[in-house]
């Protein structure tokens, strides 16, 4: 059963990734619908971040010295004075390291 | 550029995206076979399904016994957010033929959409730029392929104080951080994250699309009342 239950997984998952780029014609959408498209990154993406940096497993928030939220905080001052996604990334996974391991 | 040339910019740009693709690959690869999945059908989803979270609720309520029905929602929900991904994607693609748009939507990764769309808005007249997502898209395949089964093989060998479950949220921060400096953009980032704080304890994660619907609607009404911010 489960490989049943993986193929339709599997399809549903593909569903969501292929019908919009299908059925969608562009020129149905109109000027401030385009427009609020351009905001789908800002509005996704901070859904997957937040969680994942003030909320532990069980979905309370952890506590105020934990390392990440400083590391993230880093992470954020660095990324919009370089506005590089490297360094974004490299300094808020630095931070963290020393924050754990020096701390 | 040529195909080959706009291929490896889709690659490049997205290699530091790829660093938690692999400890995540190995963490899945690790969970669904200690929780009593066979490495056949853990490496086979890895495949077939090709989206990490929902690759492990799969599996966990698989295990835990959860009927179908919740099993397969759960799965739908926490892709939800690819409909807004499609949706914005097809204003790019919708000139391609059939296998290309099959081809191009299995490898939609929220990595390869954010760096594919970039080149897309800035290459508008480029007729190779779906190259690029061929590129991104298979960057990311091969290696979520390729750290599952080395989560098969070699079991854990991520040492957990790397905390390099922490790269994930940050990677998702770098593929916003030029929008920190648009207003616009900044509110409906802060009003996504805080609506995913409340709303995450609510079933199927469906905090993602919760936010994500709601600041929208936001930015819809910033477009609309306050025309001059957004170009």
């Amino acid at each position: 059963m489960i490989w049943f239950w993986i193929s339709v997984a599997g399809l549903v998952t593909f569903l969501t990734r292929y019908s919009m780029i299908a059925f969608i014609d562009p020129k149905i959408l109109n000027t401030n619908l385009k427009k609020v498209l351009n905001y789908v990154p800002s509005a996704v993406f901070p859904a997957l971040i937040f969680p994942a940096v003030f909320l532990d497993k069980k979905g309370f928030f952890v506590n105020i010295d934990n390392p990440q939220i400083w590391a993230f905080c880093i992470a954020v001052i660095v990324g919009y004075f370089f506005n590089n996604i490297i360094l974004t990334i490299v300094s808020g996974l630095i931070s963290f390291w020393i924050l754990t391991f020096y701390f | 550029m040529n195909k080959i040339e706009v291929f490896k910019k889709g690659f490049l740009d997205v290699i530091p995206l790829t660093i938690p693709v692999i400890p995540f690959g190995i963490i899945y690869g690790v969970t669904a076979t200690e929780i009593g999945l066979s490495p056949m059908i853990t490496f086979v989803m890895s495949f077939v399904i090709f989206a990490g979270s929902s690759q492990i609720a799969f599996s966990q309520l698989f295990i835990a016994g959860a009927s179908p029905l919740v099993i397969i929602t759960s799965v739908a929900v926490i892709n939800s957010r690819h409909l807004l991904y499609g949706a914005v994607l097809s204003q790019y693609l919708n000139k391609l033929n059939y296998y290309w748009r099959v081809l191009l939507s299995y490898l939609m990764t929220d990595q390869a959409f954010s760096v594919s769309l970039s080149y897309f808005k800035k290459n508008k007249k480029n007729y190779n730029s779906h190259f690029h997502m061929l590129g991104s898209g298979f960057t990311l395949w091969f290696l979520w392929q390729t750290s599952t089964l080395l989560g098969i093989i070699f079991g854990n060998i991520v040492p957990e104080q790397l905390g390099l479950e922490f790269i994930i949220p940050l990677t998702f921060l770098s593929l916003i951080i030029s929008e920190l400096r648009k207003l616009d953009h900044l509110i409906v980032i802060i009003i996504s994250g805080l609506t995913s704080l409340v709303a995450y304890s609510f079933p199927y994660k469906i905090y993602i699309i919760i936010s994500a619907l709601l600041s929208l609607g936001v930015a819809y009404i910033l477009v609309a009342k306050f025309k001059k911010i957004s170009k």
